[in-house]
């Protein structure tokens, strides 16, 4: 049988339902744009965390205090309860080669009300002059804090973007005065937008002095965490086991009570959490892929039923049993790929819109479309080779007979 | 060209073996018209459906045009029913959703005929089929018993055929129209050779051929050329 031939045969049964034949594409269709959305949402937060965690700064080390436990990630570790690092840490880590800028910071949350009377709760986050550095932010309006400042417990604020908008509105926040746990501060600079970093956003964040930070707002003298810019790639793990060292040493302990993760460290473990989730919400589109498959061999089965007689005429005048396997396997193949090819269309257009009003990144990878085009089509094979091959093996006479 | 020896056939259903064929005999010789004849159930229909390669004798040999088809698989059969044999029914069997021209053709996208030439040779076929070639883009409900029983002759033509097995072709027709079908076997049968195997219970029918065979109960009880043969064509009518 020619090529042609099935082609046009396949496609004419195709034609004469066209309702039924809609339907299953239909089921089709929802299943590839379900994944297809979903793998590009997994996809595109994968993008866009790998992005603002880079715009933190690239080629940082950040030491916590605790020791993360295995399998539990840096999230869950005790860092807000272990009290480890001082300012020794900050004086020993100097002293190390390779590295551009150290930030120690101290980090806790208060209600801040502006002179405006806007009021929020948020992040206050004691911050050293190179925090700027090594955080990666730049200044919108004003100015950083200087060395002087810092020492000499300066009662000066520089905030994010968003908590400036929240705190003045439309009113120039330099030079105004914020209250921080009854602590008047001024206001000296306010940040460029910089947007959410996978878990914190700096645009929420109010900047002081970390001197002031942890006398008079914590009443502490440890930091949360300190933050190190080490001047190349390369020099990452170097550095990261210098500390280690060192600070053991420093803290005279025989395993270390802190943890130096690197960027990277953050981000396969964000990584790792998406693609979980990613994961997770593809298989719940495969589901969907899965009954839009079984819808497909539901239709041929009653196709194939239904034209029973019609089987056992084509053999009749000559068709092979491998003539009728490929028709009825090239039918639903072909529901499939044409459910593919509009799913994919669909898909694009979800993943579109969600980035377009759901503010959320999305990504279309070549790979799942790819990887859609082939599943479907792999559906259509397996799912029309059952009805095929009960349509190839109909005996002519029983089928000529058949009412 | 059809030569049958000691063929047997049994259908099991369960534990019950009912016997439709039994120790056939039979020889048809190329450009003969001959009539198998008998009442329903005498098993005619299965001696059909194994001389058209669409069942398997039990035991016993047959052999096609020099050629013994127990040998052979599926596939085999089907390319030799695709070159030898044309089908036609008494319930015709039109593709309801293919037109006139489609369904004649329906053989031929399973041989080896091209693309190009079908359309002509289809014509060529409806032609032989005394069909009226204005109604070949109609479809199979828009026609009368008698043309779509035409369709289907010029369906069993496609693939020029050595031998013709019409089932009843006349069954659903009446008799001016069955007359119709019956010149054109005829014809065929005069005018191109080719082997007619018609199957019928009607006498009337059974005389348009040059010989009969009887069948009853799975055996052929007798079998005898026809004496006063009814003939509806004649040499002479192109002239």
């Amino acid at each position: 049988m020619k090529t042609i031939d099935l082609i046009q045969e396949s496609f004419n049964s195709l034609k004469s339902n066209k309702l039924r034949t809609g339907l299953t594409i239909l089921g089709i269709v929802i299943g590839i744009a379900a994944v297809i959305s979903m793998v590009s949402l997994g996809e595109g937060s994968k993008i866009s965390i790998q992005k603002s965690i880079e715009s933190l700064g690239s080629n940082n080390l950040i030491v916590f205090p605790g020791i993360v436990q295995p399998g539990r990630g840096f999230i869950s570790s005790g860092r807000g309860e272990a009290q480890v690092l001082k300012k020794d840490d900050v004086k020993e880590i100097k002293k190390i080669d390779n590295i551009v800028a150290i930030s120690p910071e101290v980090q806790r949350r208060f209600q801040v009300v502006a002179e405006t009377g806007n009021n929020r709760n948020t992040t206050i986050l004691g911050v050293d002059v190179d925090f700027f550095t090594v955080r990666n932010m730049e200044i919108e309006n004003g100015n950083l804090f200087t060395d002087e400042q810092i020492r000499s417990y300066s009662k000066f604020a520089i905030l994010g973007n968003q908590i400036a908008k929240d705190l003045f509105g439309d009113v120039d926040p330099l030079g105004k005065k914020i209250k921080i746990k009854n602590l008047t501060f001024r206001v000296i600079g306010v940040l460029k937008a910089k947007g959410s970093t996978g878990f914190v956003s700096y645009d929420d964040f109010v900047m002081i002095p970390y001197t002031v930070a942890q006398k008079q707002l914590a009443g502490t003298e440890y930091f949360n965490s300190i933050a190190v810019k080490v001047d190349s790639k390369e020099n990452i793990e170097k550095v990261r086991e210098e500390i280690t060292n060192r600070l053991t040493i420093l803290h005279r302990v025989d395993e270390p009570d802190f943890t130096v993760f690197s960027q990277e460290d953050i981000l396969s473990t964000l990584t790792s959490i998406i693609n979980t989730f990613t994961i997770f919400l593809s298989f719940i589109a495969g589901v969907s892929l899965l009954v839009g498959g079984i819808g497909i061999m539901n239709m041929m089965l009653t196709s194939v039923t239904e034209r029973t007689k019609e089987i056992g005429l084509r053999k009749a005048v000559g068709a092979k049993n491998r003539d009728i396997l490929n028709q009825i396997l090239l039918e639903s193949t072909f529901i499939t790929l044409i459910g593919g090819i509009l799913g994919i269309m669909l898909g694009i257009l979800i993943s579109y819109g969600v980035s377009k009003f759901a503010n959320l990144t999305t990504y279309i990878s070549l790979k799942a479309i790819l990887i859609s085009v082939i599943v479907s089509t792999l559906i259509g094979l397996i799912f029309g080779l059952y009805p095929a091959k009960r349509a190839s093996n109909l005996d002519p006479i029983v089928a000529l007979r058949y009412e | 060209m059809v030569e049958l020896k000691n063929i047997n056939k049994i259908y099991k259903t369960g534990e019950i073996e009912t016997i439709a064929l039994k120790n056939i005999n039979l020889k048809i010789n190329k450009g003969e018209f001959v009539s198998i004849m008998g009442p329903s159930g005498s098993g005619k229909s299965t001696l059909m459906h194994i001389i058209g390669l669409l069942d398997r004798p039990t035991s016993g040999t047959y052999i096609l045009d020099g050629q013994d088809i127990s040998k052979l698989n599926d596939d085999e059969l089907a390319r030799l029913r695709s070159k030898k044999i044309g089908f036609v029914f008494q319930a015709f069997f039109l593709l309801p959703r293919k037109n006139v021209l489609e369904n004649v053709s329906l053989p031929s996208i399973y041989s080896e005929i091209p693309i190009n030439i079908r359309k002509e040779k289809a014509i060529e076929c409806l032609k032989a089929s005394a069909f009226p070639l204005n109604f070949i883009y109609h479809y199979p409900n828009q026609l009368s018993g008698g043309m779509m029983q035409r369709v289907a002759i010029a369906r069993a033509l496609m693939n020029d055929p050595e031998i013709i097995l019409a089932d009843e072709p006349t069954g659903n027709l009446d008799t001016k129209t069955g007359e119709i079908v019956l010149h054109t076997f005829q014809k065929l049968n005069l005018e191109k050779g080719i082997t007619i195997v018609l199957i019928t219970h009607e006498e009337y029918v059974a005389e348009h051929a040059e010989k009969i065979i009887r069948i009853r109960d799975g055996e052929i009880i007798n079998e005898e050329k026809v004496k006063n043969r009814k003939i509806l064509y004649h040499n002479n009518e192109n002239n």
